[in-house]
């Protein structure tokens, strides 16, 4: 390059920016232009996410769907909820990774890499439901710390992956087992090496589940960052802390896991029932294991004006942690009179389970709420109103509702 | 030194000096903008050794979740909130309310309209969010109404 010319391109370009400046400071940004600070954080193009998920957290990054764009039988990851208690790991290499099985109730340690769990054992895919312990957490009253998440923190996607039983059975294990604790590469808020975000696990009898995946796919494509790749627990029906993202190691425990977020207040609710408000003491807790039953309306959104005469169509999903929903229901009349949904089977256990019905009976214009309930195998169907309350907010599976105007 | 490198020389500390004359000529142009568009800038802030003395008396302890000095409930915005709030009147008049978001907002703009409260900036929403989580409305029941609908025409 000619070097006066090189000058007087650089000149302009300096001139460029002060006057880009200039114009920032004028609100009368440049079209096209998008700030690089904002390039860098943006969480919907960074996850692949739709922009209609909101952003609850970005340190560490927590993300929710909404009810109507949970409508796909089984969740694609754009509409996929993500829940962080750490920061996303870094520098991941899938070929040397490596899981390590230890603890006191291991036969002996013994680690493979991720090619060997790929090739050992047979592959398994389920549909699996996962739902955040603490989804519904906003509606709480005394308001109940943490991310304000609304219904958006549960999806249900394929996962595919070996069975974690069949890898225990290939380590060996003795008959003292409890628990599984998993440890995983991400890291802690204050990037303490020496803290873990969160090390939770299941009890032997869900570890030993023939859904209960060591799992290297979702939807058929290697797991996406976020969601745990390159390997990742998952334990459909609790809650989704208990399906370790990022695992590196696995613990056979003789006792209660113990790690980061298994105590306290974390993932856990008092075992007996207290007022709202109430001081529990941590020895007056208990953990969380199966999420309760649940669904959603996930058409239409709420907020449909219809004509009088016209038929509304509605359909969702319903789940119901280790059990399986026995029948669903809707109410236009705020609970007055239910009416009958027709409900699938579960594409397999621990799967949510789509509902439908078409509701012709508005008797006269006005404002209506659709509210939908579930029942579970063993009878139990949601609350309407809030469900006992907890200090961290866990567990409210009252029932959804949207708005409807019948003109 | 040949003339081409001369000249090479010549040109860049013009460059240079015309860059930094034009950065001094548009700090000026801002600087005269900010004060333009903040008329107040130069009036007289609250005056810092308020704060100082209340940090002297009780420090930052927290008893119980609950900063001793105030009286407020600690949590995210705790100080942010004692800095724009107690300069002017007791932590009493907070902790006694209970307002939602836009209650806590409207209460700002009052405030603002009629007492003097300056612009809170960036800490406004710390403040808001600090206010709302803590002191919100107690009588929510146990299931809220449904907000926030946005209306559509559900085609047939």
């Amino acid at each position: 390059m000619n070097r006066r010319r090189f000058i007087s391109q650089t000149s302009l370009t300096s001139f460029a920016t002060i006057l880009g400046a200039d114009i920032v400071f004028g609100n009368n940004l440049p079209k096209g232009y998008t700030p690089l600070a904002l390039q860098d954080t943006d969480p919907f193009k960074l996850f692949d996410k739709d922009s209609g998920m909101s952003v609850l957290n970005n340190k560490p990054w927590n993300i929710e769907a909404k009810a109507h764009l949970l409508d796909d039988k089984v969740t694609p990851n754009k509409y996929m909820f993500i829940r962080n208690n750490g920061l996303i790991p870094e520098n991941i290499d899938a070929k040397s990774w490596k899981l390590t099985i230890d603890g006191e109730s291991v036969s002996k340690p013994k680690t493979y890499t991720l090619d060997e769990l790929k090739s050992k054992f047979q592959h398994h895919t389920y549909q699996l439901t996962l739902e955040c312990g603490g989804n519904g957490r906003s509606e709480f009253n005394p308001p109940a710390k943490g991310n304000q998440w609304t219904v958006g923190a549960v999806s249900c996607a394929n996962w595919t992956g070996v069975r974690l039983k069949d890898v225990l059975q290939d380590v060996g294990f003795k008959e003292n087992a409890v628990y599984i604790g998993y440890h995983a590469a991400d890291i802690h808020l204050s990037r303490n090496p020496e803290k873990e975000p969160i090390s939770r696990g299941v009890p032997m009898a869900k570890a030993l589940q023939d859904e209960t995946l060591l799992a290297f796919q979702m939807n058929g494509k290697d797991i996406p960052l976020v969601h745990g790749y390159p390997l990742r627990l998952i334990a459909g029906g609790w809650p989704a802390s208990a399906s370790g993202k990022w695992v590196n190691r696995l613990s056979i425990r003789d006792k209660v896991h113990d790690g980061a977020k298994m105590t306290g207040t974390s993932y856990r609710v008092p075992c007996e029932p207290v007022a709202p408000g109430e001081k529990v003491a941590d020895e007056d807790m208990c953990i969380i294991e199966s999420m309760p039953v649940k669904s959603l309306i996930t058409y239409p959104k709420s907020g449909a004006i219809i004509k009088k005469g016209q038929a509304l169509n509605i359909r969702g999903h319903a789940w119901a942690g280790e059990l399986e929903v026995q029948s669903m229901e809707y109410s236009i009349d705020f609970g007055s009179t239910w009416h009958s949904c027709s409900l699938q089977k579960p594409a397999n256990r621990l799967a949510w389970q789509n509902f439908s019905a078409s509701i012709n009976h508005f008797p006269k214009k006005g404002y209506y709420e659709v509210w939908a309930r579930a029942k579970d195998s063993n009878g139990k169907s949601q609350p309407m109103l809030l469900p006992g309350w907890n200090p961290k907010g866990y567990l409210n599976n009252a029932c959804h509702r949207i708005a409807i105007k019948v003109s | 030194m040949s003339f081409e490198n001369r000249f090479k020389s010549q040109v860049e500390t013009l460059y240079r000096k015309l860059i930094i004359g034009f950065s001094i000529i548009l700090l000026c142009i801002f600087s005269l903008l900010y004060v333009i568009l903040n008329p107040s800038v130069f009036e007289r802030q609250p005056d810092k050794t308020d704060l100082v003395d209340i940090q002297e008396v009780e420090e930052d302890l927290i008893e119980n979740g609950i900063h001793v000095a105030t009286g407020f409930v600690d949590g995210d915005g705790l100080t942010e909130v004692i800095q724009n709030c107690t300069n002017c009147h007791s932590a009493k008049l907070v902790t006694q309310n209970r307002m939602s978001k836009e209650g806590w907002v409207a209460t700002i703009r009052w405030m603002q309209e009629t007492q003097n409260l300056w612009d809170l900036g960036n800490n406004e929403e710390i403040i808001v969010n600090y206010l709302a989580t803590n002191y919100a409305p107690d009588k929510k029941g146990r299931r809220d109404i449904l907000t926030d609908i946005d209306w559509y025409t559900l085609e047939e």
